[in-house]
C-alpha cells in the first residue's frame, strides 16, 4: 500500500495512517475473546508460506552449480549462520533454527509490506512486542537454566569496585528490562514511519498535479531506501537477538 | 492555552529529540570513514558493525517521532 500513490488518499484527503488499519476477514469469537482472522494474520500466513517456498525450492534442487533460487536460499542461510557463529559461538548452534525462523519471518514481513496495497504486520507494536517479549523470556530462561543463580552476576560487571554496586546494579537491571521495549519499538517505528513517509510524499505527488514530478522523483529514492531499511531492520533485529543470547550464555 | 494548540506545540517540542539522533548518525559515519582512511584493510570487520550502530542510533529519532505522533493523535 505504501508506494501506491495513485489517488488512494480517499477523496483527496491526506490520511497517511489509514494503511495500518486492521480489519477482520473472517470473524471468529471464542467466548468473549475476539480471535478473528484479520488482514494482519493473512499477511503473516503469506510471509510464512513465501519463506517456506523459497527455502524448500532452493534446497530441493541441491545441484553443484546452484540455480538462482538456490543462491537466494543459500545466501539467506549463510548470512544467519555466520551471524550466529560470530556473535554467539559454538554454543549457539542449537539456537540457530529459532534465530533463522525469526529472521525469515521479520524479513518477509518487511519486504512483502513494500508491495502496493499489501499490509505490513511488522508496523504494529502488538506484533513486534509479542516477538520481542518471547525472545526476552526465552533468553532469560536459557540463561537461568545454564547458570542457575550465577546468572544474576550479569547485573554486575566483573572487576568493577564493590562500592559502585548500589549504582551499577539498578542501571544494569533497567537496561536489561528495557531490551524488549527497544527491540520491538525500533522495528515497529522504522516500518511505520517509512510507510507513513511514502504515503505523505505520494499524496504530495498527486496534489501538485504536473509539478508532482518532483516529489515523485524523491518518492522513487525513498522507496529504494525503504527496501534497504526493510532488510536492515530484519538483520538488526536478529543480530541483537544473537547478542542477547551471547550475554545469557557467556555472561559478559 | 487551548488544548489543541498545546498538542501541536508538544509535538513540535518532541521532534527536537531528533537533533541528538542527527548528530549521532553523523558521528557513526564520520568515525567509519576515519577508521577506513586509517586502515583500509579493516573494511570487512567494521562493515557489519556499522549497520548495527547506525540502526541503534537512528532508532532514537524514531522514538522522538513516536512521542510526537502520540501527542498529536492519542
Amino acid at each position: 500500500m505504501a508506494a501506491a500513490a495513485d489517488g488512494h488518499g480517499g477523496g483527496g484527503g491526506l490520511d497517511p495512517l489509514h494503511q495500518f488499519e486492521i480489519y477482520p476477514i473472517l470473524s471468529i469469537n471464542i467466548g468473549e475473546y475476539d480471535v478473528s482472522f484479520t488482514n494482519s494474520s493473512l499477511w503473516m500466513v503469506i510471509a510464512a508460506v513465501v519463506s517456506y517456498l523459497i527455502i524448500s525450492r532452493g534446497v530441493g534442487a541441491g545441484s553443484l552449480v546452484p540455480t538462482r533460487m538456490q543462491v537466494v536460499a543459500e545466501t539467506l542461510y549463510s548470512t544467519v549462520a555466520n551471524m550466529v557463529r560470530d556473535n554467539v559461538g559454538d554454543a549457539g548452534k542449537k539456537y540457530f533454527p529459532f534465530v533463522f525462523t525469526l529472521f525469515m519471518f521479520v524479513l518477509f514481513g518487511n519486504l512483502l509490506g513494500m508491495i502496493p496495497y499489501s499490509f505490513t504486520f511488522t508496523s504494529h507494536l502488538a506484533v513486534t512486542f509479542a516477538m520481542a517479549a518471547t525472545i526476552f523470556v526465552t533468553i532469560t530462561i536459557i540463561g537461568i537454566m545454564r547458570h542457575g543463580l550465577h546468572f544474576f552476576s550479569l547485573f554486575f560487571p566483573a572487576g568493577a569496585p564493590l562500592a559502585t554496586a548500589p549504582i551499577l546494579i539498578p542501571i544494569e537491571i533497567i537496561s536489561y528490562l528495557s531490551r524488549p521495549v527497544s527491540l520491538s519499538v525500533r522495528l515497529f517505528a522504522n516500518m511505520m514511519v517509512g510507510h507513513t513517509l511514502l504515503k505523505v510524499l505520494g499524496s504530495f505527488a498527486v496534489m501538485m498535479g504536473a509539478a508532482g514530478i518532483l516529489p515523485l522523483g524523491l518518492l522513487v529514492g525513498i522507496t529504494a531506501l525503504e527496501f534497504l531499511v526493510a532488510a536492515l531492520q530484519a538483520y538488526v533485529f536478529t543480530i541483537l537477538t544473537c547478542i542477547y543470547l551471547h550475554d545469557a550464555i557467556h555472561l559478559h | 492555552m487551548e488544548a489543541e494548540a498545546a498538542k501541536l506545540i508538544g509535538a513540535g517540542l518532541a521532534a527536537i529529540g531528533m537533533i541528538g539522533a542527527g548528530i549521532g548518525v553523523g558521528n557513526v559515519w564520520a568515525s567509519y570513514i576515519t577508521a577506513l582512511a586509517r586502515n583500509p584493510a579493516s573494511k570487512a570487520e567494521i562493515g557489519a558493525n556499522i549497520w548495527i550502530g547506525f540502526a541503534v542510533t537512528e532508532a532514537i529519532a524514531l522514538f522522538a517521532l513516536i512521542v510526537a505522533l502520540i501527542a498529536l493523535f492519542a
